[in-house]
């Protein structure tokens, strides 16, 4: 449990690499009963870094996040998240990591500031509330879920993940239910506050715009394998309409496209 | 999730309607009684088959008035409330116990489905012979009621908590009581709601045939003691008093899911 909060944590101060911690995936396969989803799958990622990871339906990009997190279990190879360079400075050397869901999974029966808080103890209260106003939520901490729209419940669960001050954020697909414009404002909120905190992010997408847009490389799985690793090279924040981007989307849509898939999901 | 229909002309159209909703059910009981007090009092209806809704009305008065009414009644909330308590409170902690433990499910679950299908009230005999015409009998059969409905429905309700919802409640550390108290418990509670309710019109069912086949006090025993008497009218108010008890058992059993389940649209009065 995180003990010690200071403003440090809320400071808008670039600190990047500080709180964030690398990802190392070394030779993991995956199978669910007898299809291979990953076979010895290798990448790294270094503290901070913004890694998106898009690939057709069901190519296993979030298995991996969710092997990331320990919900599922490889069936060989190992993923070490963190490693002695990293300065991890609470939970005794344990880098903390969240998951954000394509649905908000929030506790219908637990109003706004309560969801925000779950498994945490009332003296994180104001750091909750400061978190919740940094989403742009401060006055509906007390409303239920259910009267909050997909896009605000979906801000609620980012909150719920940032209280907790991770050292590594994984997006499994958190805007595909919602609407473009909505989406555009998230993924500007999440690129926020990823500069502003300096956690590593994966974030896992079927939408290359989005993961170039957000991104500081771009991984493309396909065949439970990496097909691509493009460094996204456009200074922040990236105009969607400019030449580079457009290149670059095209490139990578390009040799999604290239390859027919086996087994269409 | 259903977000509450905000339509302005639905909504005036229901305050309009308001009036009417209070008045319009109450317009076949009203009737009815007319058309019966009208019958008996016309001598189509005699008395020594259905007394007229003013001899029953008489009898009430007169049977409050001396306490014997409130004794009765008092001795029979008691009983069923006990057996609630008792049956239901099993119920639900077996229901926890077998839905939450895969080995309780093995060891228990075979059994406790063979018994659901013996009716409690065929035990009746049996029960008498046990425990002659004591209070003990009607707790043992009430409970016996009352524990299937709540332990099904708790059952049924912990396995149908959102998958979604645990798998995050385990990435964000909670497991053991912590995970039962925010996510399973909470996720489970309509279904076991729906059980209690069940249960509670179960448990006057129950109560009513077990205190007029052997009971000394109780609602079910003034009914049947007054039959040996040919006091219709009493029988009539007996009658009439369990449809107001489980009427009110069910108003309770409304509010609490009013209460508990008020973050659920569906659950939330409207306005």
């Amino acid at each position: 449990m995180p003990t010690a909060y200071s403003s440090r944590e809320i400071a808008t101060a670039q600190h990047r690499c500080s709180r964030g911690v690398s990802v190392a995936i070394k030779s993991v396969s995956i199978a669910f009963g007898g299809r291979t989803v990953l076979e010895n799958f290798d990448i790294e990622i270094s503290a901070g870094e913004f890694v998106a990871i898009v690939g057709r339906s069901g190519c296993g990009k979030s298995t991996l996040l969710r092997s990331v997190v320990g919900l599922e279990t490889p069936q060989s190879g190992t993923i070490i998240v963190g490693n002695v360079a990293d300065s991890i400075a609470k939970n005794n050397g344990k880098p903390d990591v969240r998951v954000m869901f394509q649905d908000s999974r929030l506790l219908p029966w637990r109003r706004i500031l309560p969801n925000v808080m779950l498994g945490l103890g009332p003296a994180l209260i104001p750091q909750a509330q400061k978190v919740l106003a940094q989403v742009g939520l401060a006055e509906r901490a007390s409303d239920w879920p259910a009267t909050l729209s997909g896009g605000q419940r979906q801000r609620v669960a980012l909150a719920r993940a940032l209280v907790h001050d991770p050292n590594l954020l994984l997006l499994d697909e958190p805007l595909g239910s919602l609407d473009a414009l909505t989406r555009i404002e998230m993924q500007r909120l999440i690129e926020e506050v990823w500069r502003s905190r300096g956690f590593t992010a994966m974030l896992v997408t079927h939408d290359v715009a989005e993961a170039i847009a957000l991104a500081d490389r771009v991984i493309l799985i396909e065949g439970g394998c990496v097909a691509l690793d493009d460094v996204v090279n456009i200074p922040r924040p990236r105009a969607r309409g400019s030449a580079r981007f457009a290149a670059l989307e095209e490139r990578i849509l390009g040799r999604v496209l290239q390859r027919r898939p086996m087994v269409e999901e | 999730m259903i977000q509450p229909q905000k339509n302005s002309a639905a909504k005036t159209q229901l305050r309009l309607s308001v009036l009417a909703k209070q008045v319009l059910p109450w317009a076949v009981p009203s009737l009815l009684l007319i058309v019966w007090q009208w019958a008996s009092s016309a001598g189509i209806l005699p008395g020594r088959f259905l007394p007229s809704p003013s001899a029953v009305m008489r009898s009430f008065i007169e049977l409050s008035a001396s306490g014997e009414l409130w004794m009765h009644v008092r001795v029979s909330t008691l009983r069923a409330l006990s057996g609630f308590v008792v049956g239901g409170g099993m119920g639900l902690l077996l229901g926890l116990l077998t839905a939450s433990m895969h080995w309780a499910e093995i060891l228990l679950d075979t059994t406790i489905q063979m018994v659901r299908n013996i009716p409690p009230l065929a035990l009746i005999p049996l029960v008498i012979l046990w425990f002659g015409i004591d209070e003990s009998a009607k707790l043992f059969l009430v409970s016996l009621g009352v524990f299937f409905p709540v332990y099904i429905n708790t059952f049924h309700g912990i396995r149908s908590v959102d998958r979604g919802l645990l798998e995050m409640g385990r990435t964000y550390g909670l497991s053991g009581w912590p995970l039962y108290r925010e996510i399973i418990l909470p996720g489970a509670l309509p279904s076991i709601l729906v059980g209690v309710r069940f249960s509670l019109g179960l448990m006057w069912v129950i109560l009513i045939v077990a205190e007029t086949i052997s009971a000394r006090s109780g609602i079910g025993y003034m009914t049947m003691n007054a039959r040996e008497f040919m006091q219709t009218d009493v029988m009539v108010v007996g009658i009439l008093l369990y449809a107001i008890l489980g009427k009110l058992a069910d108003l309770l059993a409304k509010r609490l899911e009013r209460y508990w389940l008020r973050w659920n649209p569906a659950y939330r009065i409207a306005g």
